[in-house]
């Protein structure tokens, strides 16, 4: 039952993941007064490009095609470390979130390299960022999870899910708020999005994510896209388990927080994006090490 | 004991045929690289008996010196740092008769065989003395050895610089090192390791700060460090990867024995050691960042791990201070583990390096790339070094820096707040370094194998041959396996962490036991990952199969004609993060911007100088010349007046005795 559960909760995830998207943009269109694209719309584009053939740029070489491929089998594996609501993950031991974090850095570490495999100058630019920036939110993340081992006395991801019940926040509330935030902030940077990076700009210049895959055609883009969504929905994850203490017992009720809780975190994205422009990308470490403060401020609270 | 001495009598002796036939090249480096295999693989066995289970071994021999005994034993400490020495220096043997190959003509190839072999010799003896004078005359011939292989190219004047520098370090180190057995010899009335009574704290004390800078000189503590970006990019490839994957750990090596011989550590050693630890491995990693030289970068990171395994050095001080045995077991087991790891993945990219030296001909980064399609074997050894050297999972250099994250986590939980402080500024450190880290090898490989050959140089690249890549093939499968089989690696940790932390022997195979089945999940989540990996690569051909596969020029706005030189290159890739640190590298730009309508050339070029050595060493050493200037009246070459000097001398001492 347990295991049937765990498995229907993974497939959900792989099912979901790109909805998050439709509903950012929805959010989105509805504060500019448009109509917007379709929720669907990452499936169909997915969909889309898995049917087609593929160009290469001349000066790349198997690590451009493999790339891709391997970075989502990264972000896959991943996904059975992450729990789903008050259900443990598939895979649970002391540390999990270790090697969830740094595996999401081989699937960045691996579209890194593709991105440089082109030789083009946009694309190191983005590349060069997403290093920069992905440096610096490592600590505020694991900072972070710090501060969450010791108030709940938890080694693995999903213990600290199953410990976030709704007393934590009557006894150590300000400090839920602060782990919260800070690993917002690295749920922004880390998928790209506005104040960080904005998705939908249209010049090379100043995008980071976008301008690492311009080269990447047919079921490898597909399947970069796919593994963006899948990380997005993976990160949101751990937020939201970590913040909303969903655990009734009751199991539809629970899986329902849930993705209610991930739909309002998609929403709260939207309405970021919406109300806010992108920092100078000078700025960006600046927004970085403030979430690194917070997760520390969050550690000094807990010890005090 | 006979099997590791014979080991490195074939050692030695390799080396001498190697040095006495000189003029057939061919011979000598059969001999040398053949000694240095046998005599290796020979010295190896006692010490994967000795950690197999067996017990330790000693041998005890007269010596006709003062305080000098021919001790030499390997225990589970030694050991674990034999295997590395031992199973390195054999592969970088293979590896360098192909390396050396080229100079024939121009060099006697007996006399690196011969320092090379010594060199081996002088490490596996450090790390087996049991007596303090044996151990300074194995330091000692272990770094002359170094010394005479690094200035290998000494026509060229920046490797006798390389060379002096690294002798004057080693030689400093080396002076803390005989005033620490001078102190410990007046303190227990013998240089025997195992004749040393309890050390009073205020004794200990003064003993472990010079330890730390004896031993620190030699592992490369920021900010002792200076010696290394000199000296290991001045070295032949294959020294380089022995000296920066197992030499520098004999300091390492001194450091965990002085702290098993003077007796139970206080909190501030601790965090002597976490700070090291955390300023060698930031602030290496951000140098490295800065690098324009292969060799140069990998020896920063060299620093950078470094400072990784002190602070798991320094955890499991912590652990054994605060009667913690999950810290003490978790913070040894992932430093000593990391020391393996290190010697491995830092071998195989100072390998990778040295075939990128030999096959195209320079190791400037901004000279190079495209060498993907020109040196597929050592792209691929080279990438998966990389991966390794990140900490980034599957392969073994995760697995260590796992341990140490573990120790610092569960550490946090369960003590009070004296344990949590160290073990979140660890954990803190491991993330930037980690990050960084990611940075500088995308950096690293990205430039030199991906994209457009930048220069001639990368245009004409050619793969090495068979024996340079059976070694670097061996290392990545060792990469691999280190992953792997980390589980059981962890495991048969029991008797050298037992041996460090004078814990009971049932606390650690506990804990021991809880990391390993920890670590057994890692592998299982690796093990899904590479199946899914696999799938996913059909996937991709059975998608692409039959459909309209192309081949275009890379996107660039719509311009029709990329040149090489649009491509990024390394400095620009690392701007953002030089800029950000600017405060802690005072990287040196000079900037000619373009000006006019039609403007001629305009050029960037940064240069960052090690700020120690320029704001620590360079002022120091110039105030020291500056006040021995005062002495230069006493030479003035006349050869009377120093015949004057020495009648003089020779008077007052006999008063001296007369009175």
């Amino acid at each position: 039952m347990m295991t049937t559960l765990k498995l229907v909760h993974l497939v959900l995830a792989f099912v979901a993941a790109p909805l998050l998207l439709g509903i950012i943009n929805r959010t989105k269109a509805l504060f500019a007064g448009r109509r917007g694209q379709p929720l669907l719309q990452a499936y169909y584009d997915i969909w889309k490009l898995l049917r087609k053939g593929a160009v290469y740029s001349r000066s790349t070489s198997w690590l451009f095609a493999a790339g891709p491929w391997i970075g989502f089998a990264a972000v896959v594996a991943a996904a059975t470390l992450v729990p789903f609501g008050g259900a443990r993950a598939p895979i649970a031991f002391p540390g999990d979130f270790l090697v969830l974090i740094y595996l999401l850095g081989l699937s960045r570490f691996l579209l890194v390299l593709s991105a440089l495999d082109t030789g083009s100058s946009f694309e190191g630019m983005g590349a060069s960022r997403e290093v920069t920036f992905s440096a610096l939110s490592e600590p505020a993340l694991l900072i972070a999870l710090a501060a969450v081992a010791k108030y709940t006395g938890c080694m693995s991801l999903s213990d600290m899910v199953v410990a976030t019940v709704p007393h934590l926040w009557l006894c150590a509330g300000p400090i839920v708020v602060l782990v919260g935030l800070a690993l917002l902030i690295v749920f922004l940077s880390e998928n790209c999005r506005i104040p960080v990076d904005d998705p939908n700009t249209h010049l090379e210049l100043t995008m980071i994510h976008e301008v690492m895959v311009l080269d990447h055609s047919g079921p490898d883009f597909g399947i970069i896209l796919y593994s963006a969504a899948l990380k997005m929905w993976l990160l949101g994850q751990v937020l939201v388990g970590l913040v909303v203490p969903a655990h009734t017992g009751v199991l539809w009720v629970d899986t329902l927080a849930v993705l209610l809780s991930m739909a309002l975190l998609a929403v709260l994205v939207g309405i970021i994006e919406s109300s806010m422009a992108r920092v100078r990308l000078l700025h960006v470490p600046q927004l970085l090490v403030g979430a690194t403060t917070l997760s520390i401020l969050a550690v000094v609270l807990v010890l005090r | 004991m006979s099997l590791f001495l014979c080991g490195l009598a074939v050692l030695f002796i390799g080396g001498l045929a190697s040095l006495l036939s000189g003029r057939r090249p061919a011979l000598s480096s059969f001999l040398g690289a053949g000694g240095a295999v046998v005599g290796s693989l020979l010295a190896i066995l006692p010490a994967l008996a000795v950690l197999a289970g067996g017990r330790t071994e000693s041998l005890r021999a007269n010596w006709s010196v003062p305080l000098g005994s021919f001790l030499v034993q390997i225990d589970p400490l030694s050991a674990v740092f034999l295997l590395p020495i031992l199973g390195l220096s054999a592969l970088a043997a293979i590896y360098g008769a192909e390396y050396l190959w080229p100079y024939r003509q121009e060099k006697n190839l007996g006399v690196p065989w011969f320092f090379y072999n010594l060199l081996v010799v002088g490490m596996a003896l450090v790390v087996a003395a049991r007596n303090g004078l044996l151990f300074l005359v194995a330091w000692e011939v272990m770094s002359l050895a170094s010394f005479f292989l690094v200035t290998f190219e000494y026509e060229r004047q920046m490797v006798r610089q390389a060379g002096n520098i690294y002798l004057v370090a080693m030689h400093i180190g080396t002076a803390f090192l005989i005033v620490f057995f001078v102190l410990l010899g007046a303190h227990a009335g013998s240089l025997d390791f195992d004749t040393i009574p309890a050390v009073p704290s205020s004794l200990a004390g003064a003993l472990f700060l010079l330890a730390v800078v004896g031993f620190g000189t030699k592992a490369g503590f920021m900010p002792l460090h200076v010696w290394l970006p000199h000296a290991h990019p001045a070295a032949p490839s294959h020294v380089s990867a022995v000296m920066s994957g197992v030499m520098i750990k004999t300091g390492i090596y001194g450091l965990v024995r002085t702290v098993t011989l003077i007796g139970p550590p206080e909190a501030w050693w601790c965090w002597v050691l976490i700070a090291i630890g955390v300023v060698s491995g930031i602030l290496g990693v951000l140098f490295a960042l800065a690098q324009h030289d292969l060799k140069r970068l990998l020896a920063y990171h060299s620093v950078e791990n470094i400072g990784i395994i002190t602070m798991g050095l320094g955890l499991g001080l912590l652990g054994v201070h605060i009667h913690s045995p999950t810290l003490a077991v978790l913070g040894f087991a992932g430093g000593l583990f990391h020391v393996i790891n290190h010697a491995i993945f830092k071998g195989l990219l100072f390998l990778g390096a040295g075939a990128v030296l030999h096959g195209s001909g320079t190791g400037h980064l901004d000279l190079l790339g495209g060498l993907v399609k020109r040196m597929p074997w050592t792209a691929a050894a080279f990438l998966v070094g990389s991966i390794a050297i990140c900490g980034i999972p599957p392969l073994n250099g995760f697995v260590s820096e796992f341990l140490i994250y573990l120790g610092a986590f569960k550490n946090g939980i369960v003590g009070g707040l004296d344990a949590a402080i160290p073990a979140v500024i660890v954990i803190g450190s491991l993330a930037l370094i980690g990050g960084l880290a990611l940075a500088c090898f995308t950096k690293a490989f990205g430039t030199v194998f991906l994209g457009h050959p930048r220069s001639i140089h990368g245009q004409q690249a050619h793969e090495v041959g068979w024996a340079m890549k059976a070694a670097m093939a061996v290392l990545a499968a060792s990469c691999v396996l280190g992953g792997a089989l980390s589980p059981l690696v962890v495991r048969s940790a029991q008797t050298v962490v037992g041996e460090i932390t004078s814990l009971p022997a049932d606390a650690v195979e506990t804990e021991l036991a809880t990391a390993s089945s920890t670590l057994t999940h890692f592998v299982v989540v690796a093990l899904l990952l590479a199946t899914i990996a696999v799938l996913c690569l059909l996937a991709r051909r059975r998608l692409l199969s039959g459909r309209s596969v192309r081949q275009a020029v890379t996107w660039d706005c719509g311009y029709a004609a990329p040149d090489c030189r649009m491509q990024y290159t390394a400095t620009s890739f690392a701007q953002p993060l030089t800029d950000l640190f600017g405060f802690l590298l005072h990287t040196h730009k000079e900037v000619h911007p373009p000006k006019g309508v039609f403007p001629p050339d305009s050029a960037l070029e940064t240069e960052t100088a090690d700020v120690c050595e320029k704001y620590l060493y360079q002022p120091a050493f110039e105030a020291i010349r500056w006040s021995l200037g005062w002495f230069r009246w006493l030479q003035h070459g006349r050869l009377q007046v120093y015949v004057l000097y020495i009648a003089l001398t020779l008077w007052i001492l006999l008063i001296w005795k007369l009175m």
